[in-house]
């Protein structure tokens, strides 16, 4: 659901940039729908959605490259309307970086410090400063094919913030790069957006990408925003059958609501079983719904183990309104059939059937040697907390 | 030469293969051997030896002589050679608009028609072409018609025969050549260098000459010495669009073994033209530091 | 200035009407040679004094029309019997020369490739004067020391076939290697894997593969030779191809069966570029 700002309402002045019920049709459909959102000063902001959700074309039009129907982007409290690419404060790193290949790195790290007139002296002393800060210090003479899938990424990026741009806005930049790189540059990244305090605005269908960057995160489907929060609140919180299930993997279950009072419930699964379980707003008793349930919060054995739920809210937590957890018995247990044990080191799981059903359940196997005992075909029971599990209306997430 | 190729051949052993490489060596070493190399070879040989009708009189380089102590012979010369390089020049900057407009600015479904509109008339004949340009230009010409029918000249004005109108058709010719480079190349242009340039702050004159250009540099000098292979060959355009004193190199190549019958002549500025051709294309090569056999593709 | 980058109007408008102008450059000869063809006039010149179809059909002591010029009509015969025979044989010799230094390995290789290369910046007037030269440098020896008139050294119909064939094959030769640069080999291996010979291999399994190459380059191959002057001008005897026949009546004076015949060519080369265009693009979606 679109974040709640209403157009009346006048950028708040620590907003680096802010987008306000901006609509993009294309012939057929629209590609961005009445998305509203602000990035504060400083912040790690990414927009989060499978390809074709419509967040490229929302970072182009940031970027300048397209107009909006309508909305209006403002960049530091100005608005963008009218204003080309060249003369905004924004630059883009593109998805495979576009990095001049007919230039050397100083070049291209030049290029934008001499569009704006900048004396020559000045420019060889800036270009040699953030390619210090991004470590290259010395790469200035090469040419960017001589560079590794890291390096590219590190010059695409200087040349953006030698330019000291107000917001960065990075387009998938790390799609290209091996998965080790991968994971080595996002921790990159973050830390130099840390280091430069320059806000970011990143998109990205990769949700660990995402997480593991961001201050805050948007989640992006057709066109519209789904929710806007902490990473963490991604996880736990999910706002819509959306979110639980594009964030992080998750197990379904489709039946029907039983009981709903406040945000708590009772469902009876299509096999017959009960479950307590957390309900969306809106959802009444006899309703069609899908419960949600990660791997990593479902318990082998759970008499052995104790529950971890949610206790009261915590208002200073870093997670904003995630509340502390408490210890206490699990509510949900259900027996279950081992098919398959997928060894996956740390993300190590079982495959399971609920006994008498063919759904197929995902249970995270701790490494912790507990259960190594555990072998396919047995039968075991597994149990989680009751807000552990999360129901929206059947059929919505799609 | 093929027997002695064949059986040095150790890359790949076996009968069938060597009958294969037998197979398509020896049209290709015919083909070669016979029409390209040889007919060059007679062709120096004719160039250094004199008229025969004044009996054999050896080696000599009184051909050449002749060139540059008949003014007439080198000013053409000269003339044809600078003129082709100006053809060059004027091809590039009419094209590089096109080429960029078919590849980058219109809508991409038109692209594809627009393209096809522009190879259309190349596949024409040259003669066809030119031809066209007479009946449009000249003293009772289309053009004509419609000037003085707006009132715009009282009288018919000549434009053909005189030098501008003899580039501007050689130009036109050359277009062809020139597009299809180009087009080629800019569609290697990935969209996001030129967003890329934009969005660090420059404009489109500065894109134009610090990205498009260099990108399309191996286009440019294809074209380029394509243009200027066939503008410095033309026989056709100079001598149905220019004037009777806009002598082309070629028409006096074309006297001295049609009008004139000194074929020994004919020889040295043929291996002249051949010469020269050659010199600007390597000229052409190195200063871009590109390759032949990557250029002609 | 692209797709994707916002515009002002008068950039828009001007880049527009810049590249409209291109197009009315391009296109107003043959336009003004295709409609002149059709004027009820003795000469192709305006004013406009009806439509008529006497430059194509007419027999009358005025006006004769194309399908009873007799001089034009057969050098439009000669012009096509040469262009069968060149686009032949510039197939079968390119489409080898495809196969040797696409497939092939041999000492010397580069020389060669490079040799192949050459008619493309030797300009045609060359071509056409050393080819002259050698072959009656041949005749002659052959007259002289053997005592046999070899004919076809002298200039005329086979020396304009041999002229054109000598440059029209490097063209083929790029345009077949281009496609055998696409070409699988594993599918060669596979063949030669389940016994075919080597020769099996090049008939049932490359040559289908380049069949719509091999024909588009003999459709190029048609036309560059069909509309070849410079080379021709030097090697033609005594029975003019079409393009030295229009020369000929251009230089003296022009009539309009010269439009008409220009009409026809122009209509011809459309449908055989529009043709080659359409089947280009299809095996370019399909490989």
């Amino acid at each position: 659901m679109p974040t709640d700002i209403s157009p009346a309402t006048p950028p708040a002045v620590s907003a680096d940039l802010s987008v306000t019920r901006l609509v993009k049709r294309f012939e057929k459909f629209t590609a961005v729908n009445d998305v509203s959102f602000e990035v504060e000063r400083g912040k790690f902001f990414s927009i989060l959605g499978p390809s074709g959700c419509g967040k490229t074309t929302l970072l182009r039009m940031i970027a300048g490259f397209g107009s909006p129907d309508s909305g209006v982007i403002a960049i530091r409290g100005r608005d963008m309307a009218g204003i080309a690419p060249n003369r905004r404060p924004a630059n883009l790193i593109f998805q495979h970086l576009a990095l001049f290949p007919m230039m050397s790195v100083a070049e291209n790290v030049a290029f934008g410090l001499k569009r704006r007139g900048m004396a020559g002296g000045e420019i060889t002393r800036r270009v040699q400063d953030v390619l210090e800060r991004v470590g290259l210090p010395g790469y200035g003479g090469k040419m960017p094919a001589q560079l590794s899938g890291g390096q590219k990424q590190r010059v695409a990026i200087a040349r953006c913030l030698v330019l000291e741009p107000a917001v960065l806005l990075l387009d998938e930049p790390l799609g290209a790069l091996d998965l080790k790189l991968r994971e080595q540059m996002k921790v990159e990244l973050k830390t130099l957006q840390a280091e430069v305090g320059t806000t970011f605005v990143y998109i990205t269908h990769d949700q660990s990408e995402a997480l593991v960057m961001s201050d805050h995160v948007a989640v992006m489907n057709a066109g519209r925003f789904e929710q806007v929060d902490t990473p963490r609140n991604l996880y736990r919180r999910p706002a819509s059958a959306f979110v639980a299930g594009f964030v992080g993997e998750t197990n379904v279950w489709s039946g029907t609501l039983e009981e709903a009072t406040g945000d708590a419930g009772l469902v009876r699964t299509d096999e017959g079983a009960v479950f307590r379980a957390r309900v969306a707003a809106g959802l009444a008793r006899g309703a069609r719904v899908d419960m949600f349930i990660r791997p990593e919060a479902v318990l082998i054995d759970p008499d052995g183990a104790t529950c971890v739920t949610d206790g009261a809210t915590d208002g200073a937590g870093d997670g904003g309104d995630a509340p502390l957890p408490v210890r206490g018995p699990c509510a949900n247990r259900v027996q279950v059939q081992v098919q398959a044990i997928l060894f996956d080191g740390a993300a190590s799981r079982l495959l399971t059937h609920p006994e008498g059903s063919r759904r197929e359940v995902m249970v995270a196997l701790p490494q912790n040697r507990l259960y190594d005992h555990i072998r396919p075909g047995d039968r075991i029971t597994v149990g989680w907390d009751d807000r552990a599990g999360i129901c929206f209306a059947a059929g919505s997430g799609r | 030469m093929s027997a002695a190729v064949m059986s040095s051949a150790p890359t790949r052993s076996g009968p069938g293969l060597r009958l294969t490489l037998a197979l398509f060596l020896t049209p290709v070493v015919l083909w070669l051997g016979l029409l390209i190399v040889l007919p060059h070879i007679d062709l120096l040989i004719m160039s250094f030896r004199m008229d025969p009708s004044f009996g054999d009189q050896g080696w000599s380089l009184e051909n050449y002589h002749q060139f540059f102590a008949e003014p007439i012979y080198w000013l053409t010369f000269v003339r044809t050679a600078g003129y082709s390089v100006l053809v060059t020049l004027l091809t590039f900057l009419v094209s590089l608009p096109v080429a960029f407009y078919v590849t980058k600015v219109v809508a991409r479904n038109t692209s594809r028609f627009l393209l096809t509109m522009l190879l259309l008339p190349f596949w024409v004949s040259e003669l066809v072409r030119v031809y066209g340009w007479m009946i449009l230009l000249r003293e009772s010409g289309v053009l004509n018609h419609w000037l003085m029918a707006l009132g715009i000249t009282g009288a018919p004005v000549e434009m053909l025969y005189n030098d501008a109108t003899m580039i501007m058709g050689l130009v036109y010719t050359s277009m062809l050549f020139m597009v299809v480079p180009l087009v080629s190349v800019l569609e290697s242009l990935d969209d996001s260098l030129i967003e890329a340039a934009c969005d660090l702050g420059a404009g489109p004159w500065t894109i134009m000459r610090t990205i498009v250009v260099p990108h399309c540099m191996p286009g440019i000098v294809s074209g380029g010495i394509v243009v200027f292979m066939l503008t410095l060959g033309n026989y056709l355009t100079p001598n149905l669009m220019g004037g009777k004193n806009s002598l082309w190199f070629t028409e006096q190549i074309y006297n001295q073994f049609i009008a004139s019958f000194n074929w020994n002549q004919g020889a040295a500025f043929g291996f002249l033209l051949l010469a020269l051709s050659s010199c600007i294309i390597w000229l052409g090569l190195r200063l871009t530091g590109q390759k032949l056999s990557r250029v002609v593709q | 200035m692209i797709r994707s980058l916002p515009r002002s109007r008068g950039y828009t408008m001007g880049y527009g009407l810049y590249v409209t102008l291109y197009f009315v450059f391009l296109f107003a000869p043959l336009a003004v040679t295709c409609v002149l063809a059709f004027n009820d006039s003795q000469f192709p010149s305006l004013p406009w004094k009806g439509f008529t179809l006497d430059w194509f059909l007419a027999d009358l002591p005025a006006r004769t029309g194309i399908f009873h010029d007799r001089g034009n009509l057969s050098s439009i015969f000669t012009s096509a019997q040469t262009a069968i025979l060149v686009s032949v044989l510039a197939t079968l010799v390119g489409t080898c020369a495809a196969f040797l230094f696409e497939q092939e390995e041999f000492p010397l290789k580069g020389a060669l490739y490079f040799l192949m290369l050459a008619p493309l910046v030797v300009p045609g007037v060359i071509l056409g004067i050393s080819i002259l030269i050698a072959a009656t440098t041949a005749g002659t020896f052959m007259e002289d020391v053997l005592g046999i008139d070899v004919g076809i050294l002298r200039p005329g119909f086979w020396l304009v076939v041999l002229g054109q064939f000598s440059f029209i094959t490097t063209f083929v030769t790029l345009v077949v290697s281009a496609r055998l640069k696409k070409f699988d080999r594993t599918l060669e291996e596979a063949a030669l894997n389940l016994g075919a010979t080597r020769l099996e291999v090049i008939r049932y399994i490359t040559l289908p593969f380049l069949r719509t190459a091999i024909i588009g380059a003999g459709a190029v191959a048609f036309l560059m030779s069909f509309e070849n002057f410079n080379t021709t001008l030097f090697l033609v005897g005594s029975e003019p191809t079409l393009p030295i026949n229009l020369y000929l009546q251009v230089r003296d004076g022009s009539t309009p069966v010269i439009n008409a015949i220009s009409f026809l060519l122009i209509v011809g080369t459309s449908l055989v570029a529009c043709v080659n265009l359409y089947a280009g693009r299809r095996t370019e979606v399909s490989s």
